[in-house]
């Protein structure tokens, strides 16, 4: 049974009932991702989709607070009109996980979610200037605010975010906003191979022309290194030409444009040439750069395909959804110094095996302590990250 | 003046006793009894505030961090984290029976690889030293705090610092990938890593900016970004603070991002000029520094579009860089801005609130009042991108009325900007400075919160006590620093 109360008044009230009857909650936005970690074992969730609308946009302080639950589509909507944009570029994993739901702003927050242009601008997490969230106790918290420097007490904006609803409901959150560039040009590379593929890449984010997209999508034979500009256009023309010149020994190149080249990343941003087949397990490996053609063999060998974003540090693989490739892709990730998550993958498997890494012992237990501090009742989203 | 928490009796008793077990811990010369080598630890760079500690210790290693905690943990000592004791909110200020940890002595930079753009420093590493290991390929470590020359990284994890250039590169925690951090318990933990999005929750995130509310950080890796080809200033001058103000609005709006766009009210354009003959004009209420980036070509375009912009707010002064010794003169007043307001007053407190932007004509027509109110000139800089506001309240230290009124009046500029949406603390810290006015930005259950969550990492309050957090009713009476 689902709740969806419109204000959160209702929001509490839901809390404070949970609370009093021990029962858990399972904690949603517009649930468009159900399928992400572990399925969450409760008989009533709690939604924030009621709780919609931008509550204040100041674009000279690039500065927007929306409630939970507004679509992420209607944010960039109203932030486009004023030439702006969400700066991590935060995705829409509809296709990845066959669902038309549409993501809210308040779960983009709470799984930390971030695009391409992660790699330079940061994550989604860093431009959480503030956040209301209703804790395990029923009491409304705020941490943060509406300015873009604050360093007022503990950062539970950044706790909160990424925590997957495990640590408290969010009712509303406060994000930095940028300008949206004047243009974009993408500069694709004919890489013999990925380890090329990712020096390249390296080449270009060590330059000094502002690469805010860095990604290498392995194709038949070779692998195409694809590098971003955004900026005003003049500048961006001039950068192009440099880059393209720095980058000249890579490969064969080809420069993409406009509409083009945001067609590309949006494809990059959502994993489009890995989602379209829905029977693979997807996984998202995280380590240095220089590491990810390391992840990838291992996920060859395994009989399982990969992109890469950020600059190489982010591997996205699809292979087939068994606990075998599980520990192989775990353990690749670990060797590396990195850490894999099991993304998209039917819920038999996502039951069974670790979808996080599992933390050291003592961190693990303050994190025990930390739980029991934001939602002493347990109440929150049980065994969503982790196995209780 | 700010009550700090009675000592222990059976700490200061055992004096003796605890620094021999802390020698043996840490061999050499690494721990300080004697009170003319403790006296450089008495304060930091609020230096109102003094008080002598029990005893420093200097580990060289993270071992020694973590032998010294768990030592101190099994016993009861207070802890007082310390890198270069440059915090301005006296977030280093010793206790009486607290042990000073310094971390200077982890000055080594581990690892440097350009090819994945990170760099493994130790906490006592500089600011600047970072950028220096760095520049010889062209690479820069991004936050730089106006004390980099002397803070170190891991002050500046513990307290998430700023600088003026946040506005393109974002503070401390936007610039970290992962952390060596040792527990009160002794416990070493490895926070992060060398890649971005660890899983899990964002310890690094609670952890940046806890004030050594929660543990000890003693190494740090950073992310270290390519410089771009240049970067020139220009310098613009307007009749009023409105009009200024509506200057930054319209640069905003009109999709430029400067690097850094700086604010000067008049006493500190007057101040600065006096002191560093930097060109600036006196007849203006207000002036901006704005710099921007890119190849010569680039730094052109957007400066023309800046001057076009301002051109439209009838300036009293527009002066654009022609060369990089230009825009190094454009800097040069404001980066001596506290030394030159520290010319013209004995004492000055530094505050550091945050504000919408747009409020910023309201709140300093209302500072303006104050200092007249209070009897004590102000002079304001203000980080205008992001709404970093930092007035020099000038005062004599050695007239007690004249700081008992400075801290008023800087209590209620604090007051002030939380009232007008904004914050105590942009970049220096709570400390001990703004700890009892944490119930004008929060309220009883929401501190009750944040402490809960501190009590998760340290149970029994030793970490950094009398920061952040206002004293609880106090079981103990609670007693006057000096």
């Amino acid at each position: 049974m689902m709740i969806a109360p419109p204000d959160e008044a209702g929001i509490i009230a839901a809390v404070q009932a949970a609370r009093a009857a021990r029962e858990p909650l399972a904690i949603e936005g517009q649930g468009s991702k159900r399928g992400l970690l572990r399925p969450v074992q409760a008989a009533r969730s709690l939604s924030t989709r009621a709780l919609s609308g931008i509550t204040l946009y100041r674009p000279a302080e690039l500065i927007i607070s929306a409630q939970a639950g507004t679509p992420l589509a209607e944010i960039e909507a109203a932030l486009a009109e004023k030439g702006q944009q969400l700066i991590a570029e935060s995705p829409y994993f509809n296709a990845v996980f066959g669902t038309s739901a549409p993501p809210s702003i308040g779960g983009v927050v709470a799984a930390n979610l971030s695009g391409p242009r992660r790699i330079t601008w940061g994550a989604t997490r860093d431009h959480v200037m503030g956040l209301r969230f209703i804790n395990g106790a029923g009491e409304a918290i705020r941490s943060g605010g509406r300015v873009l420097k604050n360093v007022t007490g503990l950062d539970l904006c950044k706790l909160l975010s990424g925590s997957y609803g495990t640590l408290g409901v969010i009712t509303e959150v406060t994000l930095k906003v940028l300008p949206k560039p004047e243009t974009s040009a993408t500069l694709l590379i004919e890489t013999p191979d990925l380890t090329g593929a990712i020096a390249a890449l390296s080449a270009g984010l060590g330059s000094p022309f502002g690469v805010s997209g860095a990604a290498a999508l392995p194709t038949q034979g070779h692998v195409v290194a694809a590098l971003r500009l955004e900026d005003f256009a003049a500048s961006v023309a001039y950068r192009m030409d440099k880059l393209a010149t720095l980058l000249g020994s890579f490969g064969a190149q080809r420069v993409i444009e406009d509409a083009e080249s945001r067609e590309f990343w949006r494809g990059v941003r959502e994993v489009a040439p890995l989602a379209a087949m829905p029977e693979d397990a997807i996984w998202r490996v995280s380590v240095r750069p220089s590491a990810g053609p390391q992840i990838a063999a291992v996920a060859s060998a395994i009989g399982g395909r990969v992109m890469l974003d950020w600059g190489g540090g982010l591997v996205w693989i699809a292979a087939s959804p068994n606990m075998a490739n599980h520990a192989a892709i775990s353990s690749a990730a670990q060797a590396q110094g990195g850490a894999a998550m099991l993304f998209r993958a039917p819920e038999a498997l996502r039951l069974a095996v670790p979808v996080l890494p599992e933390e050291a012992a003592p961190i693990a237990k303050i994190g025990a302590r930390v739980k029991e501090a934001l939602d002493p009742g347990g109440l929150f989203n049980p065994g969503h990250m982790r196995a209780a | 003046m700010i009550a700090l928490p009675a000592p222990k009796p059976d700490i200061l008793a055992r004096r003796g006793e605890i620094i021999a077990a802390l020698r043996a811990l840490v061999p050499g010369d690494g721990v300080i009894e004697e009170a003319i080598r403790l006296k450089p630890y008495e304060t930091d760079g609020l230096s109102a505030y003094r008080q002598m500690p029990l005893a420093v210790v200097l580990p060289s290693s993270t071992e020694q961090v973590a032998t010294v905690l768990r030592y101190c943990h099994e016993q009861g000592i207070r802890v007082v984290p310390r890198g270069a004791g440059t915090s301005l909110s006296g977030g280093a200020l010793p206790l009486a029976d607290a042990v000073v940890i310094g971390l200077m002595r982890l000055n080594a930079i581990h690892e440097i690889n350009y090819a994945d753009r990170y760099a493994v420093v130790g906490a006592g590493v500089t600011n600047i030293g970072i950028t220096k290991a760095v520049e010889a390929e062209g690479f820069f470590y991004a936050p730089d705090p106006s004390s980099q020359l002397a803070c170190m990284i891991g002050g500046n994890v513990m307290m998430n610092s700023g600088g003026a250039h946040c506005l393109k590169y974002g503070v401390t925690a936007n610039n970290l990938l992962g952390l060596k951090f040792v527990t009160i318990e002794g416990e070493v933990l490895d926070i992060g890593g060398t890649y971005l999005d660890a899983a899990g929750y964002d310890w690094l995130g609670l952890i940046t900016g806890s004030e050594g509310q929660l543990g000890i950080v003693t190494e740090v890796t950073v992310r270290i970004l390519r410089s771009a080809e240049g970067a020139r200033a220009m310098l613009a001058a307007f009749n009023s603070i409105e009009i200024a103000g509506a200057a930054v609005d319209a640069i905003i709006g009109s999709g430029i991002i400067p690097v850094a766009l700086e604010f000067m009210d008049k006493p500190c354009i007057h101040a600065c000029e006096a002191f560093a003959h930097a060109g600036y004009p006196l007849d203006a209420e207000a002036m901006l520094i704005i710099e921007v980036e890119g190849s010569i070509a680039e730094q052109d375009a957007l400066l023309a579009s800046i001057k076009d912009i301002c051109a439209r707010f009838d300036p009293i002064s527009l002066k654009v860089a022609e060369s990089a010794e230009q825009s190094l003169a454009i800097w040069k007043g404001r980066k001596g801005a506290f030394g030159a307001v520290g010319r013209i007053s004995p004492d000055y407190l530094c505050m550091d609130g945050t504000i919408p932007t747009s409020e910023l004509p309201r709140v300093l027509r209302r500072i303006g009042e104050m200092s007249d109110q209070y009897g004590l000139k102000v002079a304001n800089v203000f980080h205008a991108g992001d709404g970093n506001l930092h007035p020099l309240i000038m005062f004599d230290a050695n007239d007690a009325d004249s700081f008992r009124r400075a801290e008023a009046f800087g209590a209620d500029i604090l007051k002030l900007c939380v009232e007008v949406g904004g914050c105590l603390t942009g970049e220096h810290g709570v400390g001990v400075e703004k700890r009892d006015l944490m119930n004008v930005q929060f309220q009883t259950h929401e501190l009750a919160q944040q402490r809960a969550i501190k009590s998760a990492f340290d149970p029994d309050w030793l970490l950094n006590p009398a920061k952040v957090f206002p004293l609880q009713a106090a079981p103990q009476p609670a007693m006057a620093a000096e």
